[in-house]
């Protein structure tokens, strides 16, 4: 599986050249103070150990904890994969996870048709000022989520909100952001909002390494700005596309942030087990089941990681026929 | 008239400006959407409380009171916000400087060393980009409480200095900026290990490592999730948390209380330092979302 990956994702964005310089496998040059074997060890060493803290070992260790239940008699009992089979029979979590499946489906490919139609603009040259928009719209990454979800929460809000004061001063019906039906799009907005110029720098970036030659050829061939954009440049970022369509996925499924805030403004819309995170973590800490709270967070990291690699699988198989 | 002018020219001309003036019409659209948000927290932030209610949301209200309303956010509940910031810059600026030097050390040492065990400690860590936070924060509480650093700032800093992203973007930048033949070099002249990496290849990869620097230190004053979970007691709070807490409030107690304007306020302070790192050093932002891609 990690060998795979390593395959994988340098394939998206630049492979390094690990292989291309020592080819014969000798560090160069003598070595004269540390012993050349131990000096890449040690380098890597403070690096390594928070990484073996941090994150090999809490994911060992919620797999570990997923298979025991606190009993009130005898403790901690090993039950194996129970904990995964109630988590993949909680209607909660699965209606958790279905709810993340339907924002993802609509609000990724709007997020990324948005990020893509405003870096082949800006990259083409048809407007002005192209740094100020590229600013401008990147701005919003740099706002922490919590801030986003409150204020456009108070823009959606009904009593002060500025939609539903144009409403009323209109004598129309204010429109109902924070209702059942409204939340998930109302979030999807939000959520749109603050990545939409994440991803229109990846892919940017991407069309600037599409070389020159390549479009003046098509514009000689007299291929309009559209084509050249649909059938040369869209293919040559595709690799682009299916990393920031990988980060957005993962994104998604793991939404906290934005419900959690929401939840405040909206508490009989956002329960407690709106998101499978939301969930994980009101299990654990206002329910103190930590068991199925570790069964829960891994049986949702396993989707989103089951999710973002079959997905680039696809997409690099597709790429290679 | 104005017909009869466009129509003049030659058809292919015609075309690229209507397209301009579509595009140009289009990316206006979407700049007030992007810009609606902020300018709606800086009016707020001019209001009284009452005047949020009584006023348009879009427009100032017949006085400014954004002095009385800074004042009384870093005044109310003794002052707390200002512990709060100075948490978040602390926790922001360590996790940051750490993460980014750990992140170089390692890119580098990738980048530039041949070892045993390397592929599969470069997999494992490019592998680890992949994994959801959320398989990670809840086992991360547990762990630490076991080793008794919960509600201390060590339980943000330590993971936060755990960046694999930024260890994958030094080893790429190591590649492409350090000369093998200079390290070579530095070796001949007899120059230690520890000392070619700080006095000769840092000095090249200070752009990365800003980079690096940058997105963590982002990465760690937006964070909420962490330390939502990893802390409870309220003066250890970062901003993110503390903002969530008051808007708890606010929309538990309603109108009655003048906590939306302490929220909305808070927010735009916390929001400026941001504003001001992403204005002044854009460079690097993009620099760093972009050197992985760019061959």
């Amino acid at each position: 599986m990690t060998v795979q990956r390593e395959q994988t994702l340098p394939a998206v964005s630049g492979k390094p050249s690990s292989d291309s310089r020592t080819k014969d496998g000798k560090p160069r040059g003598p070595h004269r103070q540390l012993g050349p074997k131990l000096v890449p060890y040690l380098f890597l060493l403070p690096f390594l150990l928070l990484f073996i803290f941090f994150l090999i070992l809490p994911l060992v260790y919620a797999l570990g904890i997923s298979m025991f239940e606190d009993r009130l008699v005898g403790g901690s009992v090993f039950i194996g994969a129970e904990n995964y089979l109630r988590a993949f029979r909680d209607q909660a979590f699965l209606d958790g996870v279905g709810r993340m499946l339907l924002f993802g489906v609509v609000q990724v490919p709007i997020m990324l048709a948005l990020a893509l139609t405003f870096a082949l603009i800006l990259e083409s040259g048809l407007v002005r000022f192209r740094k100020f928009f590229r600013l401008a719209i990147f701005l919003p990454y740099a706002i922490p989520s919590v801030v986003a979800a409150l204020t456009w929460g108070y823009l959606y809000g009904p009593t002060f909100g500025p939609f539903t004061q144009a409403a009323e001063f209109l004598n129309i019906t204010p429109p109902r952001f924070l209702s059942e039906a409204g939340m998930l799009p109302s979030l999807g907005n939000i959520v749109t909002w603050e990545f939409t110029g994440y991803n229109m720098i990846i892919l940017y970036a991407a069309l600037q390494a599409v070389p020159p030659e390549l479009r003046e050829a098509s514009s000689v061939d007299g291929a309009t700005g559209w084509q050249i954009a649909r059938y040369i440049k869209i293919p040559l970022i595709a690799p682009a596309l299916v990393l920031t369509t990988v980060f957005s996925i993962i994104g998604t499924l793991q939404l906290f942030n934005e419900p959690s805030i929401m939840g405040a403004i909206a508490p009989t819309v956002i329960q407690n087990d709106y998101t499978p995170n939301l969930y994980a973590y009101n299990l654990a800490f206002q329910n103190q089941q930590y068991n199925f709270s570790a069964a829960i967070s891994f049986a949702l990291g396993f989707i989103v990681f089951v999710g973002s690699f079959t997905f680039m699988t696809a997409m690099n198989r597709r790429n290679a026929t | 008239m104005v017909q009869a002018s466009v129509t003049d020219r030659p058809p292919v001309l015609r075309h690229r400006n209507s397209s301009r003036n579509i595009a140009t019409l289009v990316m206006l659209l979407f700049l007030v959407y992007f810009f609606l948000p902020l300018f709606w927290l800086v009016v707020s932030s001019t209001k009284t409380n009452s005047q949020l209610f009584s006023s348009f949301g879009l427009w100032v209200a017949s006085t400014i009171n954004i002095v009385e309303n800074v004042r009384d956010v870093f005044a109310y509940d003794d002052g707390v916000y200002l512990t709060w910031l100075l948490n978040t810059a602390q926790y922001a600026v360590i996790s940051a400087v750490g993460a980014a030097f750990l992140a170089t050390l390692s890119g580098y040492a990738f980048a530039k060393f041949r070892f045993r065990g390397r592929n599969t400690a470069f997999a494992a860590i490019l592998g680890s980009i992949m994994v959801p936070q959320t398989a990670l924060v809840i086992p991360t509480y547990l762990l630490l409480s076991k080793i008794g650093l919960i509600n201390t700032p060590l339980a943000v800093i330590l993971p936060s200095l755990v960046n694999p992203l930024g260890v994958y973007l030094m080893r790429v930048y190591s590649e492409q900026s350090v000369p093998d033949e200079l390290i070579d070099a530095a070796r001949v002249d007899g120059a230690g290990e520890l000392r070619i990496f700080w006095s000769v290849a840092f000095r090249i990869l200070t752009p990365g490592f800003v980079t690096v620097l940058l997105l963590s230190f982002v990465a760690t004053w937006n964070n909420y999730f962490l330390p939502l979970t990893v802390l409870s007691e309220p003066t250890l709070y970062p901003v993110t948390v503390g903002l969530a807490a008051w808007n708890d409030l606010a929309s538990a107690s309603g109108a009655a209380q003048a906590l939306y304007t302490l929220v909305i306020t808070g927010a735009l302070i916390a929001i400026l330092p941001l504003i001001a790192a992403f204005l002044f050093l854009q460079r690097y932002w993009q620099g760093g979302l972009t050197f992985g891609s760019v061959k």
